[in-house]
């Protein structure tokens, strides 16, 4: 699987957020010979986590002590238009979104991509957890969860095209977070004891209902009813944008049994709770699906569907219907599948590769 | 410098032998920094650069209720300052002065070449006026101001006249010997010099408060112990300016027009924000129309060719050029514009180099969406 790997002195640009993995990616690719160019992007003008200033200097450093050129690269402007708006959006019209898998398509290996042609690279190098493999002849790309599969990433991954993946480069793959941390340390790199970022980079302190408000002032005057499956109403809320399905807590409602969010409406402000087994998704329309090797299946297959970041894939049929849409059959029902988030497919016998992914759009029981 | 390092290590406010001979070294300096201005020695006080000269210009002569005329086309270090004085404050932070009172600010607008008029300023002096504070030469565009006319009408209607001219300084003539100019900002790095350190010229007759208490150095303006090394570095550098002045500017003058030349010949759709008749010698802002100058100037520095988009301490920030803005240009244009300066050791092939690069540079960044 060795294959992704630069030619000794192609130039590579290494994206680096200034965190521990990427730091290891830029390392790994220095040694292999590769010339590579780190660059920060600076997605927000705001002391947001993953793009601060210190976080660039960290990775300004790490690039001085390997000895690589470093760059950072201002992307604001696009990624409040193209990344933040949509998270908005997509809140407020009862979804649960995933800006990672924007963010990686359009900034990583888009904008990003477009600046290392510039600097006349063709190759864009990451600090994530997932594998790939080039065919010698053809070029065909094929992805793979990272080895670590504590920390494979491949989830936020699975809408890049086969253009995107053929000028991919993930370096720390092949690596656990263990091995990846005690790389850092052999090297002597300041970011190896830097603590993890969990959260999404632009919803620091979690708070991502402030987000929403903040681009959309009117989402705070939002009031809505809280109704159980049979419309009874259980209690008031402050809009369907600070939900997610699956959400038990913070409901404000009391009740003599465990309530869940079961289903948002945006239109009529409703919010429906219900009981864990409400949750229960036999079959999911999936849509805007992205095939990895650039075609759908000729008809039905066998895969694990994955349907959200911490979820063990489960074995599902997965049957292509119109033009880039799905629907997946789960063998067993799987809990609180929240529109908005990706479902994404890995072969059924090993869940290791990545047969694509698309976005949730609602669920049956 | 590396004598005064090494061995000359005294503390020139010291009785001390050692401190004598610092002493004398700083000395020395400042009569080299005078004679390239055209001033005493008295006049000059080290500081640690132009900023905190700025910095003591407006924060040092100015009070609640003074009216300041400036340019659009300013260094951040005068026009933050004076931003802090206004009633409004800086942004996000509160007027230095409470209930409402600050300094009332009037910021003369440049033409399309980046020059204000002095006949503008003339008609923004107000019975109220303190202070008129201008750029001698734009860091950006190298636009030259009308240094010397705004200078004759100040005197007379009693107006303190303050001009930054570190862009200005060794690369064209800034002799103060025959312009009534009451203070002068500098910073030795613009001319070859050390970073961080600097001058502010203050003429015998105007009389500014000390801007940084405690020892009494430099003439009781700026306490603290003098930065020896580098106060020799600037002495150097002026007396080699002074020698080497007018060699220099034709020479960066030559180079500056080859590769205006070149660029014009051989990329598209390119436009210099200026006017080649009043710019610095050596300054050359090119818009390239289309194109993010950020990453312009990242794919110039990976061939080994250092440009700046902008002012060198503006990168890093998405924010259009304020002084670009100023002279009409669209934010987008701002963006594309580049800083393209002759440094001293460049010469006619590193001139061509860069102007062949920019020839298959810009027409890659424009096939790419600029951010």
């Amino acid at each position: 699987m060795s294959a992704a790997a630069p030619r000794g002195g192609e130039r590579v640009v290494v994206a680096m957020s200034g965190g521990v993995d990427s730091s290891v990616a830029a390392a790994l690719l220095a040694e292999s010979g590769a010339d590579a160019i780190g660059v920060t992007m600076r997605l927000s003008e705001s002391g947001s986590r993953c793009c601060s200033l210190e976080d660039a200097d960290d990775a300004r450093r790490v690039a001085q002590r390997l000895g690589i050129r470093f760059y950072v690269a201002n992307y604001a402007r696009a990624f409040g238009r193209e990344v933040i708006e949509e998270f908005a959006d997509a809140y407020l019209s009862g979804r649960t979104p995933i800006p990672c898998v924007t963010c990686n398509k359009r900034f990583k290996f888009d904008h990003l991509l477009d600046r290392a042609k510039v600097f006349g690279a063709t190759r864009v190098a990451t600090g994530h957890y997932a594998r790939l493999s080039h065919a010698p002849e053809t070029g065909q790309a094929r992805m793979y969860r990272g080895l670590d599969r504590d920390k494979d990433q491949s989830y936020f991954l699975f809408s890049l095209d086969q253009a995107q993946l053929r000028a991919a480069c993930f370096p720390i793959g092949e690596l656990s977070k263990d091995e990846v941390r005690q790389r850092a340390r052999d090297l002597g790199l300041a970011t190896a004891d830097k603590r993890e970022s969990q959260e999404i980079c632009f919803v620091p302190d979690g708070d991502y209902a402030k987000v929403v408000e903040r681009l959309h002032p009117g989402a705070s005057a939002l009031r809505g009813e809280i109704v159980d499956e049979s419309g009874r109403v259980l209690g008031e809320h402050c809009g369907v944008h600070r939900f997610t399905v699956g959400q038990r807590h913070g409901l404000g409602i009391s009740a003599d049994r465990r309530l869940y969010v079961v289903s948002l409406d945006p239109r009529c402000q409703r919010v429906v709770v219900g009981e864990a087994r409400d949750l229960d998704c036999g079959i999911a329309r999936v849509e805007q699906v992205n095939w990895i090797s650039g075609r759908a299946p000729g008809g039905a297959i066998r895969a694990r569907v994955q349907v959200r970041h911490r979820h063990r894939a489960a074995l599902a049929e997965i049957e292509p219907i119109g033009v880039d849409a799905v629907e997946v059959r789960f063998d067993e029902p799987v809990r609180a599948v929240a529109p908005g988030q990706a479902a994404v497919f890995y072969d059924a016998t090993q869940d290791r590769e990545v047969f694509g992914g698309g976005w949730l759009a609602g669920g049956l029981p | 410098m590396q004598a005064v390092l090494r061995d000359e290590y005294g503390n020139p406010s010291s009785v001390y032998a050692e401190g004598a001979a610092a002493r004398e070294r700083v000395e020395e300096a400042r009569a080299e920094v005078a004679a390239l201005l055209g001033v005493v020695p008295a006049e000059v006080r080290f500081t640690g650069g132009a900023t905190e000269a700025n910095n003591a210009i407006v924060f040092g002569l100015l009070g609640p209720g003074d009216h300041v005329v400036t340019t659009q086309v300013e260094h951040p270090s005068i026009d933050e300052p004076l931003a802090c004085l206004e009633p409004h404050g800086l942004a996000g932070r509160p007027a230095r002065w409470t209930e409402g009172r600050g300094i009332a600010v009037t910021r003369v607008a440049p033409d399309e070449a980046g020059c204000v008029d002095a006949g503008d300023v003339a008609e923004a002096i107000r019975p109220e006026t303190k202070l008129v504070t201008m750029i001698w030469a734009n860091n950006e565009t190298g636009a030259i101001q009308p240094v010397a006319q705004v200078a004759e009408l100040c005197g007379p209607r009693d107006v303190l006249f303050h001009s930054d001219a570190t862009q200005a300084i060794g690369k064209t003539s800034v002799d103060l010997s025959r312009l009534p100019v009451d203070f002068v900002s500098s910073s030795a790095h613009k001319l070859g010099g050390p970073k961080g350190v600097g001058a502010l010229v203050g003429r015998r007759n105007s009389s500014l408060p000390a801007f940084l208490r405690g020892g009494g150095q430099e003439r009781g303006l700026r306490g603290g112990t003098e930065n020896v090394a580098s106060i020799v570095g600037y002495g150097v550098a002026c007396a080699l300016a002074r020698r080497e002045a007018a060699e220099r500017e034709k020479r960066s003058g030559a180079l500056r027009d080859r590769m205006w030349q070149g660029i014009q010949r051989s990329v598209e759709r390119v436009r210099w924000n200026g006017d080649p008749a009043r710019a610095l010698r050596n300054t050359l802002s090119v818009e390239f129309e289309g194109v993010a100058g950020e990453v312009l100037v990242q794919a110039l520095d990976l061939e080994g060719v250092a440009v700046s988009a902008g002012a060198a301490c503006h990168s890093g920030s998405i924010e259009p050029s304020k002084v670009l803005v100023a002279m009409g240009r669209t934010p987008e244009q701002a963006r594309g514009s580049l800083r393209l300066s002759v440094g001293w050791g460049v010469d006619e092939q590193q001139i061509d180099r860069a102007v062949a690069l920019l020839a298959e540079l810009v027409p890659r960044a424009r096939e790419v969406e600029a951010p």
